[in-house]
C-alpha cells in the first residue's frame, strides 16, 4: 500500500464578473434589497430596493412592487411603488410604472404607461471650496455693524 | 405648481412642465375609461361602453382607479379631449371631482370637437412641444358621448368661476376654465 502525500485541493478563484447581479425571471423575492453594485431584476420583487450609488434595471419579465432608491434606473418591465433616483430614470416603451418619481432626469419612450407624479429634483451645484477667513484685527471686527462682519467677529472670538 | 395631465406620459410634456420647475401628475384617463367600461368583461353582458358608465359597480371601480386625489391638489389640469367620451351622469360627477381637486384660481384646459353631425371623431395623443405648439398625433376614431356647444359647456362648468372658448383649427373648440 503506497502512501502518497495528500495533494492540496486546488481552488480556482471565481472569475470576476463585471456585469450586474441578476435576479432571474423564476425568482420571487420578498424583503429588502440593499446593494453596492448594479442589479438587474427580471423576476418578482416585493419590498424595498436600495442601490444608492448604482444602477437598477428592471428587465422585461421583472415585476417589482417596492419603494426604490438608486442612482439610475431603467424600467423595461413593471414597477408599482415610489421611485427616487439621484441621476436618471428611463422608462422604456413597453414598461408600466405606477407610482411617484423623484429624479434629476427622466426619459420616457412612447408606448410606456406611467401613472403618478414626476418631481424633477435639480442636482445641487457643488459647493465652492471654503475660503479661509482673512485674519482681521479683533477691534475692527467687533465694532463693525454688518452681519457678515459680525459673523466674522463671532468666529474670531471662538 | 402641480399640474394634472390626462394625456398619458410623454417626454415632450414632461420636459415642458418640469423645465418650469412644476410638478406633473401624469395619467391616461381615456385608457382608464376603456379599462373599466370597455373591458371584455364589462361588455360581455350586452351593454355598450356608454351604457356601462351608468353601472354603479363599474363606476365605483372606475373611481377606485381614477381621480383619487385629495381636494385642492392641483394648480392646473390638462384634460384634453377626454371629457367627450363620458356620458351623463358620470360626466357631471367627473367634472365635480375636477372642481374639488383644483385649487381656487387654478385653470383647466379641455378640447371639444365642433362637428355636430358626426358619428366618430378622431382622438389624438397630445404633447406640448413649446409654449406655442401642441403636437397632435392621431390615435384612433371613436364615438363621442355627446357633442358640446358653447351653452352646454357653460352648463357643464357652471360651478367654475369662468369659461373661455376659442375655436381652433382641426374642428376643435379650446376651452379654458378657471376654478
Amino acid at each position: 500500500m503506497s502512501t502518497q502525500p495528500a495533494r492540496p485541493i486546488e481552488t480556482r478563484p471565481e472569475p470576476v464578473r463585471g456585469g450586474a447581479a441578476i435576479i432571474g425571471k423564476s425568482v420571487v423575492l420578498k424583503g429588502q434589497i440593499y446593494g453596492r453594485e448594479d442589479v438587474t431584476i427580471d423576476g418578482e420583487v416585493e419590498g424595498t430596493v436600495e442601490l444608492q450609488e448604482h444602477r437598477l434595471t428592471i428587465g422585461p419579465n421583472g415585476k417589482v412592487v417596492a419603494t426604490i432608491k438608486a442612482r439610475e434606473i431603467v424600467v423595461i418591465g413593471t414597477v408599482q411603488g415610489n421611485i427616487e433616483t439621484r441621476e436618471k430614470i428611463e422608462i422604456r416603451k413597453d414598461a408600466k410604472v405606477v407610482g411617484d418619481i423623484r429624479t434629476a432626469r427622466i426619459v420616457i419612450e412612447d408606448g410606456a404607461y406611467f401613472k403618478g407624479s414626476i418631481d424633477i429634483v435639480r442636482a445641487e451645484a457643488p459647493k465652492p471650496a471654503a475660503v479661509p477667513p482673512k485674519p482681521q484685527p479683533v477691534a475692527s471686527a467687533a465694532t463693525s455693524s454688518s452681519p457678515a462682519a459680525a459673523a466674522s467677529a463671532g468666529d474670531i472670538k471662538r | 405648481m402641480s399640474i394634472l395631465d390626462f394625456a398619458g406620459a410623454s417626454q415632450a410634456t414632461i420636459s415642458f412642465v418640469t423645465n418650469y420647475g412644476h410638478r406633473l401628475y401624469s395619467d391616461d384617463f381615456v385608457r382608464q375609461l376603456d379599462q373599466v367600461f370597455g373591458s371584455p368583461t364589462a361588455l360581455a353582458n350586452g351593454a355598450n361602453f356608454f351604457e356601462n358608465q351608468a353601472n354603479p359597480i363599474l363606476v365605483s371601480e372606475f373611481f377606485n382607479l381614477a381621480l383619487t386625489f385629495e381636494d385642492a391638489s392641483f394648480d392646473g389640469a390638462l384634460v384634453w379631449d377626454s371629457l367627450q367620451f363620458i356620458a351623463s351622469p358620470l360626466l357631471q360627477t367627473v367634472v365635480a371631482k375636477l372642481h374639488r381637486m383644483l385649487r381656487p384660481g387654478a385653470s383647466l384646459f379641455a378640447l371639444f370637437n365642433t362637428e355636430e353631425r358626426i358619428e366618430n371623431i378622431s382622438t389624438y395623443a397630445y404633447r406640448i412641444q413649446d409654449h406655442r405648439t401642441i403636437q397632435m398625433t392621431a390615435r384612433s376614431q371613436r364615438k363621442p358621448a355627446q357633442i358640446f356647444n358653447n351653452r352646454s359647456l357653460e352648463k357643464l362648468f357652471q360651478d367654475f368661476s369662468s369659461v373661455k372658448f376659442f375655436l381652433t383649427r382641426d374642428r376643435l373648440r379650446e376651452v379654458i376654465v378657471k376654478r
